[in-house]
């Protein structure tokens, strides 16, 4: 219990409920509260299920927040206006679309795995909600600190690769099985190059959990090792399912992938969780290589974490507003001859530059930025004419278009 | 170097974020202060007196006015315009139509205004329901009777009401398009701010006046 | 140790995100590999053809514009050269400019959708398509001013076109043309060097020279295998043997070229485009002999064109009427997709879609 109540969020609403001495030290002006010491699990299991309830609704209404400014911000990117009518600037759009979804009537179709079919959905969500028990959303503000906390993260992360193949299966469609199958090859082996990146946030950090991770950022582990910043981004975005890589649901070719014959709250669950995971990964972004709630003191610390936080989202939005599909053979090349090399050398230099400088100085430190910052340059070079597109010869000259008078 | 451009790509849809929209807003729109109102013709102080919610809308840029797309005065739509005073009876619209959907029953009458005698139209039926707004009946009609709409408002729940009946026509507000009359675009006529009322502004020749008519069709027969 | 995989039949469309219509292929394919694809048409037969047989000359106009629903005005255009043939209509010279006009913006406008919806069908998030779109609006505006309709347009008649030119639609007209390059020039930005892009369309749906002659395949798919052919060129219709212009070509025939070779041509009908409003004349629009009801003498006359599509020509039979006896549509959106399946065969199921929509099909068109 005592490793819980480092969270001063936690401490505090037990404090209000259970008298202690404890309690009386470090919170002189509440004072204690009316459940008396010998009863402290019903006040402990009172305030975790608080906190449960306020996590649980956050990230709802941040599901509804996003999907307001995903369309918003996709369609001003591509210069229309997006949902207005709702509403003032359409903010009751994402609920509008809620009710329609409820109401919407719920096939399950004959050839489905029925329990399987069920189930998907449920275990999309679930884990997800998982990932922020240990995000620190400010200054001693979280839930848990995990000294595992990284490890945890990715582990939660990667059993939503077996919720879409279960859909794709329990589905029965043609295309809900392609769509699962691409998401399992995708999904694992963006794995890899994910957990690799994370490694060199570890090695620098020196231990595993977020806290310690985002302390030991005197400078941005965004600036101080870019290509581990580039590599993590990739993978999480392949992670996440989102455009360039939305293969799994690639509205062009498979219709919806895995959630084709999904509907009404099903198919809710699943976009619930698709938005839920992404907050929750820009959160682990921001975490992990931003310097998370850290600032200049003008603003207070879950300011800085709320700004970071959703100019990670806005960049999810970005790149998919932006870039067209990837292949599925081009995105597995991506990953196991681009990302897992590239973040092997990211680990490898950094070893490297602990090992001339085990205790750095703020100087030394920026040495160490600059001379990674000329392996991204170098290694990203080298990889691009390797794996890039070629330009096309013909009779040893570049084709181009040939203006005929 | 590789990823070159797909930075460039990012700074084309940055640019675009930034820039104008393309989007117009058909019912209503959303506007702040001044929009709102140079809409309702006043100064924001006298807004708030005449319109005050409209006023403590307009401070958070939601106060809600009416807009339309800009429509070309050739627009070819709704509410076909009819003149009867013009129409003749004659039909053509009808046997030009490429899906015969004009139905026109007529018996000799009484009218003398432009060209002597001519029918009375009992039933002068126009299934828009089937209706392509081609235009063709309007190219065929000889007499510059029938004229395109400009609207396009016209959602029902019932396809028989889609059927034009000759009441309707008659009852119209005449607002024609230009489409095939090009004496009407001399004008600079906007069909959409100005109604047609005398059936002679539409025709192709000057509107003769009356003691011309008086000696035409009555002194000299 | 190689795993025992099994080729899986399944249907995509005609109901499907990106067929463009209503397409149905019958796509076999072994893992993520095509091995047979089998396209299956005339979801969309509404037999024009033999409707025209009931209608007057004029009427049929209306027809045509269905057919092509994405370039109404160059479906009228081919439509309107063969009756005037057949009927030995002379048309008025501002009349042919002004459909000129009509035909090279259709084209403009057609090429921004067929490129919009190649790199949608890549799997971007709407916004090149949007981008196009948005050049394409203002180009039914124009359209609008001309004849009050967008995309239906029924503007050209037998000798010309119906009505002149509105005032306002001159300052459009240039405003447009100032502003075209740098839309072209942001698009290419956008996407012609975009990786993502370079990887997905090269080298992908490769058509060989004589592949293409052999299946008689016309148009900017032609032109991007590397034969010079446009029939504005070869066989000038109206009046492009007054004006100069050129074609681009590509050298490999794969979608990268395709896509490259409408870029290039919407930027020379903007030239074309400058020509005709430096040419055109003061006149009459439409010769006054010419009669509402066309009665042909007894004749055939087909009159290709060079529709964005490719060749594209109404063959008209008279016997004396005031219908055709008979109409014939060579229709190059029905030509060009005989090939799709030697196309693709191969290929991953992503460039399934990607080489359908670089062919540029229109299924009104492919079923009239
Ligand atoms: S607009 Fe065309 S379809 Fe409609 S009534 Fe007139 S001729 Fe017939
Ligand atoms: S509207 Fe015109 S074409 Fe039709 S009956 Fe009257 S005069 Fe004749």
């Amino acid at each position: 219990m005592n490793t819980v109540l480092d969270s001063v969020v936690f401490k505090f609403i037990y404090c209000m409920l259970v008298s202690s001495d404890e309690c009386a030290n470090s919170f002189k002006i509440i004072g204690s509260g009316f459940i008396s010491e010998k009863y402290a699990i019903i006040g402990f299991l009172i305030t975790a299920f608080f906190l449960i309830f306020i996590i649980v609704n956050g990230a709802l209404v941040g599901v509804l927040a996003l999907i307001w400014g995903e369309r918003r911000l996709v369609g001003r990117f591509q210069a229309r206006l997006g949902p207005n009518r709702w509403g003032p600037w359409g903010i009751f759009t994402p609920v509008a679309d809620a009710i329609k979804v409820m109401f919407k009537e719920d096939i399950s179709p004959t050839l489905s795995d029925k329990f399987v079919f069920i189930l998907a959905p449920i275990l999309m969500v679930v884990p997800v909600l998982m990932i922020f028990a240990v995000i620190p959303f400010g200054e001693a503000t979280f839930l848990t600190d995990l000294n595992v906390g990284v490890l945890f993260v990715l582990a939660i992360t990667s059993t939503n690769t077996l919720s879409v193949l279960m859909a794709g299966w329990g589905s029965g469609n043609r295309y809900g099985i392609i769509g699962g199958l691409r998401a399992v090859a995708m999904l694992l082996s963006y794995e890899i190059p994910m957990a690799l990146a994370a490694v060199g946030v570890i090695l620098m950090a020196g231990s595993l959990s977020i806290i310690q991770v985002i302390e030991s950022q005197v400078i941005p582990y965004a600036i101080f090792q870019p290509l581990g910043f580039l590599t993590f981004l990739i993978a999480s975005t392949a992670e996440l399912n989102r455009s360039p890589f939305d293969i799994t649901e690639a509205e062009s070719e498979l219709i919806a992938g895995y959630m084709t014959e999904y509907s009404s709250m099903k198919f809710g669950l699943f976009y619930l969780g698709e938005f839920m995971a992404t907050i929750a990964s820009s959160a682990i972004i921001v975490c992990l290589f931003l310097g998370g709630w850290k600032g200049p003191e003008i603003l207070p610390s879950h300011f800085w974490f709320m700004i970071k936080w959703i100019l990670m989202i806005c960049v999810f939005i970005w790149f998919r507003a932006t870039f067209p599909r990837l292949r599925v053979d081009q995105i597995m090349e991506l990953a196991w001859k681009g990302l897992f090399e590239l973040t092997l050398i990211n680990i490898l230099s950094i070893a490297i530059l602990m090992l001339i400088w085990p205790d750095p100085s703020i100087t030394e430190l920026w040495i160490m930025t600059g001379i990674k910052w000329i392996v991204f340059f170098v290694s990203l070079w080298i990889f691009g004419k390797l794996l890039g597109p070629k330009p096309l010869q013909k009779n040893g000259v570049a084709r181009k278009i040939v203006l005929q008078k | 170097m590789f990823g070159f451009g797909l930075i460039k790509g990012l700074f084309v849809t940055l640019k675009n974020l930034v820039g104008p929209t393309f989007t117009v807003q058909y019912p209503n729109k959303r506007v702040g202060l001044i929009k709102a109102s140079k809409y309702y013709n006043k100064n924001p102080f006298s807004l708030f007196k005449s319109h005050p919610l409209e006023g403590f809308k307009a401070i958070v840029g939601q106060a809600v006015i009416k807009e339309f797309p800009d429509q070309s005065p050739r627009f070819r739509g709704q509410e076909f315009n009819w003149f009867e005073d013009r129409c003749t009876g004659c039909a053509s619209c009808a046997k030009y139509c490429p899906l015969g959907i004009i139905e026109i029953v007529t018996h000799p009458g009484e009218k003398n205004i432009q060209e002597g005698t001519s029918y009375d139209i009992d039933v002068f039926d126009i299934d828009i329901g089937r209706c392509m707004f081609c235009g063709i009946c309007v190219e065929a009609c000889p007499f510059d009777a029938l004229h395109m709409g400009s609207g396009f408002e016209r959602a029902i729940e019932k396809r028989e009401n889609l059927v034009i009946s000759v009441d309707e026509l008659r009852s119209a507000e005449k607002r024609p398009s230009t489409w095939f009359r090009p004496q009407m675009e001399k004008s600079s006529y906007e069909p959409r701010n100005e109604k047609i009322e005398d059936s002679h502004d539409v025709g192709r020749h000057e509107k003769p006046s009356k003691e011309e008519l008086t000696k035409r069709w009555v002194n000299e027969r | 140790m190689s795993l025992r995989t099994e080729p899986v039949t399944m249907n995509v469309g005609p109901i499907h995100p990106s067929t463009h219509g209503v397409f149905r292929m019958r796509v076999t394919f072994d893992g993520e590999e095509i091995v047979d694809v089998e396209p299956v048409i005339g979801y969309l037969h509404r037999g024009s053809e033999k409707l025209a047989e009931e209608r007057t000359y004029t009427q049929v106009v209306t027809l045509t514009d269905r057919m092509d629903y994405v370039a109404s005005m160059t479906n009228n255009q081919s439509y309107i050269l063969s009756v005037e043939k057949l009927a030995g209509i002379t048309p008025s010279p501002r009349g042919v400019w002004l459909r000129m006009i009509a035909a090279e913006l259709q084209r403009i406008a057609s090429h921004a959708v067929a490129n919009g919806f190649l790199i949608n069908d890549l799997g971007a998030w709407h916004t090149p398509l949007l981008y196009m779109l948005r050049e394409r609006e203002k180009i039914l505006e124009m359209f609008e001013m001309l004849c009050g309709a967008r995309i239906t347009n029924s503007y050209l008649r037998p000798g010309g076109v119906f009505m002149d030119a509105p005032d306002q639609f001159w300052p459009a007209l240039n405003r447009f043309l100032d502003e075209m390059p740098n839309r072209i020039d942001d698009i290419e930005r956008l996407l012609t060097t975009n990786e993502i892009v370079l990887i997905r369309t090269q080298n992908v749906g490769v058509l060989k020279k004589d592949e293409c002659l052999n299946a008689s395949i016309t148009g900017p798919v032609l032109r991007a295998s590397g034969v010079d052919w446009d029939l504005r060129d070869k066989n000038p219709y109206d009046y492009y043997d007054q004006i100069e212009f050129s074609r681009p070509l590509g050298e490999i025939g794969d979608n990268h070229d395709r896509f490259l070779v409408r870029i290039f041509e919407m930027r020379e009908s903007l030239k074309i485009l400058r020509q005709c409003i430096e040419n055109i004349e003061p006149g009459p629009v439409r010769p006054k002999e010419v009669p509402f009801l066309v009665r042909p003498p007894k004749g055939d006359s087909y009159v290709p064109i060079e529709s964005p599509k490719g060749e594209l020509g109404f063959y008209l039979v008279s016997d004396g009427g005031i219908s055709p006896f008979r109409c014939h549509v060579r229709a190059p959106s029905l030509i060009n997709l005989t090939l799709l399946r030697e196309m693709v065969l191969g290929d991953k199921i992503a460039d399934l879609f990607v080489t359908f929509g670089s062919i540029d099909v229109n299924m009104g068109e492919v079923d009239r």
